[in-house]
């Protein structure tokens, strides 16, 4: 693979770029330029996640459907999440790739012409083994962010997008602090404060595939703020990566969900628990996608009270110097710790300085409000060179009136 | 005579053609446990991560996680510091990084006890999944190390720093957790690992002239511990003594005192550094005489064992 690296001892100006193998086209008929080809598809695979093209295929086979009975019918089938449907097919909607027609009494879902034309984009490139499961292995190249339209341009997010979102994030929200009442433990402080930033990650941006756990394509999400587990595994159940009704056996005798994050369970990428590590875990993650070439990312979830610990400042060292903009760091900046605030017991502010002054690229948000994390997470994505941090401002126990 | 972290420099190259996921991690010591070698060439696969051992247990987990294979090098001291990173993620998480800590024991022997390792075995060995590994000499180092690479999971291996005695030429077949037989005796045995293997050889020709037969293990994995072993030798023997360049509390002693007692026990004695720290000299032997792990005192503690013998 025609990786190329430059030595770490040359000047830091010089990017780090890795290029994927490229993918052969082999198409019967060859009249399109390969080239424009090559382009086209990345575009695409950039711009759809893979729900959306399953969305894609599954309406151009499945006329004379409606939507709400298709999502349902393939939500049963596959077994996604009808939540993630629908807002894939929002999604595809607010990019004119799906209409609808009216039939005798029903609106009756299909694609457009711009469906049509990107559906058979994608089914040129893997028309020798027509099955999904072929296609999902050669997307290693594609960063899809699942919403292209904000993602490129940092506008504001639908409203009806918005909506669902707020309403998927005080569903978590409601099941957090019932499994952690019915557990009779657990940081919900901790937990509901990052909520907001979780739901973001996990349904708006991450590449990742709740039916299978361990793709390696995957973007990884590193919660090394390793008590919000309650937050985290609320999160994985609305993705489906487990079902609904076993979070309330958080931290049971015998039951998988236990107190601090496991590597065992589905969705989960990293243990943590012991605060301060997950910086270093994500250098590792980061280099290790860089030797491969691959496009995948990696997000650590920070608390503030957790950079106290030293190796957080090891970690943020060796990722800017190794140049490592793969990874994203999210710094719930609530303000407290367990015995107070971070103020009072060991200074961090100006912590934005901090960081930078550390290499870093650094975002100050509003952590509640959803239009700022995608934004930054965006920003994030396009920024080479340096890792970036968001410290994103949040209330402990933040629970909004939507 | 071989310095196993040479030899360490050497096998990590060799491997470094043999698996293109292995990848090596320092934190800048790289010329002094010769991972260096390999970092010459394979530049693309070798990271110095500074002076930084959490953060670089932090890296190999990581890479680990996402495929990789990452051998670790550093003094085994400073790994210590970072003993709550190998639990709590690499051991916990299962994953598959090879960490290989050089200057163990008495070996830094001039830098004083604040480089000298004596508990690593001791507080390696109590985390669930780990493999811990003391070769005997340079080519041990080099099959237990190939083999440790085929097994997936977290090990340990502590080496030293200078030049060490061969105990192994020819031919030798060893796999990791099965103990190996060198001397097979009769009237009591000796279960050593490290550089106290080829001290425990030595004591069996002192222990021959006296007319005992000794067997002489090289109990190179100290977990998970070759039981069967253990328990064949009490039963033909009836009589232990166990030689490692560790603590006694908690270290290759203490693993076979836990076999014996639950299952055959016979008077045992230990060889071993006796919960004190280290302190500088100008030869790694002086040291060695001073803290009480050489060949003669292998050769007493048989003596003091065989006079409790049933």
């Amino acid at each position: 693979m025609p990786n190329k690296f430059i030595s770490l001892s040359l000047n830091r100006e010089i990017q780090w770029r890795c290029y994927g193998k490229p993918i052969p086209i082999s198409t019967s008929n060859d009249i399109i330029d390969q080239h424009v080809l090559t382009g086209l598809r990345n575009i695409v695979l950039k711009a759809l996640n893979r729900n959306q093209i399953l969305l894609l295929s599954k309406i151009n086979e499945n006329s004379e459907n409606t939507i709400t009975s298709l999502l349902i019918k393939l939500s049963k089938e596959l077994n996604i999440p009808l939540s993630t449907l629908k807002f894939n097919a929002k999604i595809l909607k607010s990019l004119n790739l799906i209409e609808f027609k009216q039939n005798d009494k029903d609106r009756i879902v299909c694609l457009s012409k711009a469906g049509k034309l990107i559906l058979n984009i994608i089914s040129l490139q893997f028309n020798e083994n027509s099955n999904y499961s072929s296609v999902i292995r050669n997307l290693s190249e594609a960063k899809p962010t699942l919403l292209p339209s904000i993602s490129r341009s940092g506008t504001i997010i639908d409203k009806s997008l918005l909506d669902s979102v707020k309403a998927i994030a005080s569903r978590i929200r409601e099941n957090v602090v019932k499994m952690i009442s019915e557990a009779g433990s657990g940081h919900l402080g901790a937990s509901l404060s990052i909520i907001d930033i979780l739901v973001v990650l996990y349904f708006l941006k991450i590449r990742h595939d709740p039916r299978n756990p361990l793709w390696s394509e995957r973007d990884r999400v590193i919660l090394s703020k390793g008590h919000a587990a309650p937050a985290l595994y609320a999160v994985l159940a609305e993705c489906g990566y487990f079902p609904v009704s076993l979070l309330s056996s958080l931290r049971r005798i015998d039951s998988f969900l236990q107190g601090h994050p496991e590597v065992y369970i589905p969705g989960v990428d990293m243990v943590s628990g012991s605060l301060g590590q997950g910086l270093s875990i994500a250098n590792g993650m980061a280099l290790s996608f860089r030797l491969n070439g691959k496009s995948c990312r990696v997000y650590v979830i920070m608390g503030d009270g957790e950079l106290n610990e030293g190796q957080v400042w090891e970690a943020a060292l060796t990722s800017s110097h190794l140049m490592l903009d793969n990874i994203t760091v999210i710094v719930d900046r609530n303000g407290f710790q367990q015995e107070g605030s971070t103020e009072n017991i060991k200074r961090l502010e100006p912590l934005a300085e901090k960081w930078r002054a550390f290499g870093w690229h650094a975002i100050e948000i509003d952590g509640h409000d959803l239009n700022q994390i995608v934004a930054a997470l965006n920003e994030a994505e396009l920024i080479r060179s340096y890792p970036t941090v968001i410290i994103a401002h949040t209330v402990k126990g933040f629970q909004p009136n939507y | 005579m071989k310095s196993i972290r040479e030899e360490f420099g050497k096998v990590l190259t060799i491997l470094g053609a043999k698996y293109s996921d292995l990848v090596v991690l320092d934190a800048d010591c790289g010329s002094h446990t010769k991972s260096k070698n390999f970092s010459q060439k394979y530049p693309e696969r070798f990271f110095n991560i500074g002076i930084s051992e959490q953060d670089l247990i932090g890296i190999a987990a990581g890479l680990a996680a996402c495929g990789k294979i990452p051998i670790v090098s550093c003094y085994s001291m400073f790994l210590m510091r970072a003993w709550e990173q190998v639990r709590n993620t690499i051991g916990r998480a299962n994953l598959n990084v090879k960490i290989v800590a050089t200057h163990a024991g008495a070996s830094p022997h001039a830098d004083g006890s604040s480089h000298q390792c004596f508990e690593d075995l001791s507080i390696m060995r109590v985390i669930p999944n780990m493999t811990v590994i003391a070769p005997a000499d340079s080519k041990s180092m080099a099959l237990l190390l190939e083999e440790a690479i085929d097994l997936n999971g977290p090990m340990y291996m502590r080496i030293g720093r200078d030049e060490v005695h061969d105990v192994y030429d020819g031919d030798i077949h060893l796999k990791i957790g099965k103990a190996n037989t060198i001397i097979d005796g009769s009237d009591i045995s000796i279960i050593a690992s490290g550089v106290l293997v080829y001290e425990a050889l030595t004591a069996s020709q002192m222990l021959k002239k006296d007319g005992v037969s000794a067997s002489v293990i090289d109990l190179h994995t100290i977990k998970p511990i070759d039981t069967n072993i253990i328990v064949n030798e009490s039963r033909k023997t009836g009589a232990l003594v166990t030689a490692e360049e560790n603590s006694v509390i908690g270290g290759l002693g203490s693993s076979v005192a836990e076999i014996v007692v639950s299952e055959y026990p016979v008077p045992m004695e230990m060889v071993g550094v006796r919960n004190r720290f280290g302190e500088s000299s100008l030869s790694y032997r002086e040291l060695l005489l001073k803290l009480g792990l050489t060949a003669s005192n292998i050769y007493h503690a048989a003596k003091r064992v065989l006079l409790r013998k049933r």
